[in-house]
């Protein structure tokens, strides 16, 4: 819901804004030319404001905003709490909650879209324990996975991992392969794993789902797909010098040559798509 | 979906077209042609988006004015007064920088038997190489040859790659591939083991390697896994601020602060190096960019100040196919890899107009010209344009479910705001994306300067005036290793601990001071501050009228 700026409800102070939503706003450089550019966003409508509550403390943002530039307008200046900004580096979890509902509920801040009245904390980093291993001389049985995390086996099935999980991870379900010692399914339920922690935040067991599954794709890339044999001969030919030569020779000629070569469908035809 | 009106007409037209678009062979472009497209659409040909650098050692060459901001600016705090004679950290090989050059570095100098430390501004494993979705390069189909992947490199580098980096790139590859495979990195195998390869804008096979669209991830997860294993010691939250030298200018370690408390802390390394990624969060142009957000060109600007010599610094690499809607995530990655299975770019008539497979400053130039000459972009509500990516043509030509399967994280990515990328295409528009440039090295990762290494993006010359796609990915492995094996050699054959000290500093701000750069002009930046305007600049804590510096 939208709506023109007002003071915020139930009493908490709001911190004033003035309402100039720049393209600070979007994550662009204030003292860019404007129009410069045709893919340079304009301004969001700045008539329409929300309030976010970040830690308690309720700010008044442009609505349509994620979560992380919110913070930003508001007046952050991230160290923790941000990474990549695009949805791959599990810097910015958060966990909030909106008007009238119990449901605790889970986003990227860098992704999230904010919503009027929402309460919400990042969470950066969450304390987990890693196990130890050598990959190279480790031989996987199906125990493996239950001897450098125990802890799996208390499991007790409540599902707060998966309904925790910002990238729709069936969690739950990969600690439950896990326990089986069924590493290729551990490793392809776990795959899109952002390591953002929040799973482990919520496991009344204490389990560190993302590290469980981080040791079974290892384990699974490692041991169980077999070796890109390909790969294993050029490596011996580069190895027994008998690719350096042709490289050489190119790396000896002009630009004009390196160029005749190169468009030259005989020597450098493509391979079909 | 949740596309507006204004923009469900153009759709139509490009639904209409796929058929017929599926059969038509499009030609590549000609030597004449990319430069003319090059000339009059790549946003490195804007004349007045650059300046000469008045200052040290690429005085009187060219750059944008936002890297020009950071090179010639004054240090950030006055190192000169710490105390010098007791380092907080006394090592063998420091290394700056916790993405995939940084830890592999790190991981082989440890090998090595050197006494390491890395330290990184943010966290190990922040870093681009963790959004790196599409690939990595390296020639081992029965088919292809290093000979041919350099080939490829040089015709993606307009000719003008350093010949011994290109050749170090190529020849490596299939070894730190190989590598990768034996820690476990979950690449994409058929059942006999073979790696899955497809290709990428400008290479002659398919040689690019993939685990799903999560590439450089998986491979960031695993090294880092790695390096927890290996017990390599490291510092999270330390940014390196100046480097420390000794009394010939060779470099001997930094100064680093703790960016949550600001305490300063000293380190004393025979061998040092720089792995502190591109410049992508500078927003040459007021580009939106693809880049973590600690990608602020910190290591250009140390390495510039103890007088190692940039390349390339007038070329930034504009990738295609940023997001162009929604609104939210403007200017973010759409992985080539949509391009290399085989989807189309469309204009706002439903017809392709170029080759979706040239160079990414090809393509990127072609899309340019596209909205803004032709016309025939697509209008978005706020005031941005771009051309449609066709990414359901690939269910149409792979089978139902393939893009979802095949493109998890893209497909997440655009889910979050309803558009579902296998049912509809999605709006593309260049954005900023790789620093071609960097600092200069030679095979061995050597800087210009003694004791300085570097790897990564913050490196320049192996991919000339351009980079191919999945060639990053490789670079930072490749002379990320041979940083680690060189500093680490070097290191090993130093009997004592280097002096330190601050005296190159001196010198360099009296050259500003000369050029008449500006005084509250400072750098490294360490970070981009999203702030309103009004906010910027400021400690939180303290008000206005109490900016640093």
């Amino acid at each position: 819901m939208r709506k023109k700026r007002v003071q915020g409800s139930k009493g908490s102070r709001v911190e004033p804004s003035d309402g100039t939503c720049a393209r600070v706003a979007v994550g662009l450089p204030t003292d860019a030319e404007p129009g410069l550019d045709p893919s340079t966003p304009q301004p969001l409508d700045p008539s329409s404001f929300v309030t976010i509550h970040v830690m308690g403390k309720a700010y008044e943002v442009p609505a349509g905003l994620t979560i992380m530039n919110a913070m930003e307008y508001a007046g952050y200046q991230f160290i923790r709490g941000c990474g990549c900004r695009g949805g791959f580096c599990g810097a910015c979890g958060t966990v909030y909650r909106t008007k009238d509902s119990y449901k605790l509920k889970v986003g990227l801040a860098c992704q999230t879209v904010i919503e009027d009245g929402m309460f919400l904390t990042q969470l950066p980093f969450y304390p987990a324990n890693k196990a130890k291993y050598d990959i190279e001389t480790l031989e996987p049985t199906t125990q493996t996975l239950v001897r450098y995390y125990p802890e799996i086996m208390r499991c007790i099935s409540c599902n707060s991992c998966t309904k925790i999980c910002p990238q729709d991870i069936d969690v739950m379900g990969y600690i439950n392969a896990a326990i089986r010692g069924d590493h290729e399914a551990v490793a392809d339920m776990s795959f899109d794993c952002i390591m953002c922690g929040l799973c482990a935040s919520r496991c009344p067991a204490e389990i560190v789902h993302y590290n469980v599954g981080l040791l079974a794709r290892r384990i699974v890339g490692a041991k169980l797909h077999k070796r890109a044999s390909d790969l294993a001969e050029r490596l011996k030919e580069i190895e027994a010098g008998e690719c350096e030569p042709g490289v050489d020779k190119l790396t000896q000629m002009s630009e004009e040559e390196l160029s005749k070569r190169f468009y030259d469908k005989k020597i450098r035809d493509i391979e079909p798509r | 979906m949740v596309y507006p009106e204004s923009m469900r007409e153009s759709i139509k037209r490009l639904e209409g077209t796929r058929k017929e678009r599926m059969d038509q062979e499009f030609v590549m472009r000609t030597a004449d042609q990319k430069k003319e497209l090059l000339k009059g659409f790549h946003p490195d040909y804007i004349e007045e988006s650059m300046r000469e650098l008045t200052v040290g050692p690429n005085k009187g060459q060219r750059t944008p004015h936002e890297l020009a901001d950071v090179l010639e600016a004054y240090p950030v705090s006055d190192v000169g007064g710490l105390d010098f004679g007791s380092p907080d950290y006394d090592v063998d090989v420091l290394v700056i920088g916790g993405g995939g050059a940084g830890v592999s570095a790190a991981l082989v100098a440890k090998e090595a038997g050197a006494n390491v430390l890395l330290v990184t501004k943010l966290r190990v494993g922040d870093a681009n190489t963790r959004m790196a979705q599409g690939g990595i390069q390296g020639a081992d189909k029965p088919n292809d040859s290093p000979e041919r992947h350099y080939l490829d490199v040089l015709g993606g580098g307009h000719f003008k790659n350093v010949p011994e980096l290109a050749k170090a790139l190529v020849m490596d590859a299939p070894g730190v591939v190989t590598w990768l495979e034996k820690l476990g990195v979950m690449f994409d195998k058929e059942d006999d083991g073979t790696m899955k390869t497809i290709h990428g804008g400008g290479t002659s096979r398919k040689r690019m390697h993939f685990c799903r669209d999560y590439t450089g991830a998986e491979i960031m997860r695993v090294l880092r896994d790695e390096m927890l294993n290996h017990d390599v010691p490291e510092v999270e939250f330390a940014a390196a601020i100046e480097l420390l030298t000794d009394s010939k200018g060779a470099v001997s370690g930094a100064v680093l602060v703790n960016l949550e408390t600001g305490q300063k802390r000293i380190v004393r390394a025979k061998t040092t190096i720089l792995a502190t990624g591109g410049c992508g969060r500078l927003h040459m142009q007021g580009f939106p960019c693809t880049n973590h957000y600690g990608a602020t060109a910190d290591g250009l600007v140390l390495a510039y100040r103890v007088g190692a010599e940039l390349a390339f610094i007038d070329t930034i690499q504009y990738h295609p196919t940023g997001v162009a809607y929604p609104e939210q995530i403007v200017g973010l990655l759409i992985t080539e890899k949509v391009r290399s299975l085989g989807a189309h770019l469309v204009n706002s008539e439903g017809n392709r107009f170029i080759y979706e497979l040239e160079s990414r400053d090809i393509t990127a130039s072609a899309i340019i010209r596209e909205c803004r000459e032709q016309k025939k972009g697509i209008d978005t509500p706020t005031g941005g344009v771009g051309v449609w990516l066709d990414s359901p043509l690939l269910d149409v030509l792979k089978g139902e479910g393939f893009v979802r399967s095949s493109l998890p994280a893209m497909f997440h990515q655009f889910a979050r705001y309803d558009i579902e990328m296998d049912k509809v295409p999605v709006l593309t528009y260049p954005t900023q994306h790789y620093q071609n440039g960097g600092i200069l090295v030679n095979g061995k990762a050597e800087t210009g300067v003694k004791g300085l290494y570097a790897a990564g993006e913050t490196v320049g010359g192996i991919h000339g005036r351009n980079r191919l796609m999945g060639n990053s990915l490789l670079d930072i492995l490749v002379f990320g290793r041979r940083a680690g094996e060189a500093a680490a050699e070097a290191a090993k054959a130093m009997k004592q601990a280097p002096e330190i000290g601050a005296s190159h500093v001196g010198p360099f701000v009296e050259e500003l001071k000369a050029a008449g750069v500006p005084k509250d002009r400072r750098s490294p930046k360490l970070l981009p501050d999203y702030r309103r305007p009004e906010m910027q600049g400021r400690y939180a804590f303290l008000g206005p009228e109490c900016t640093p510096a």
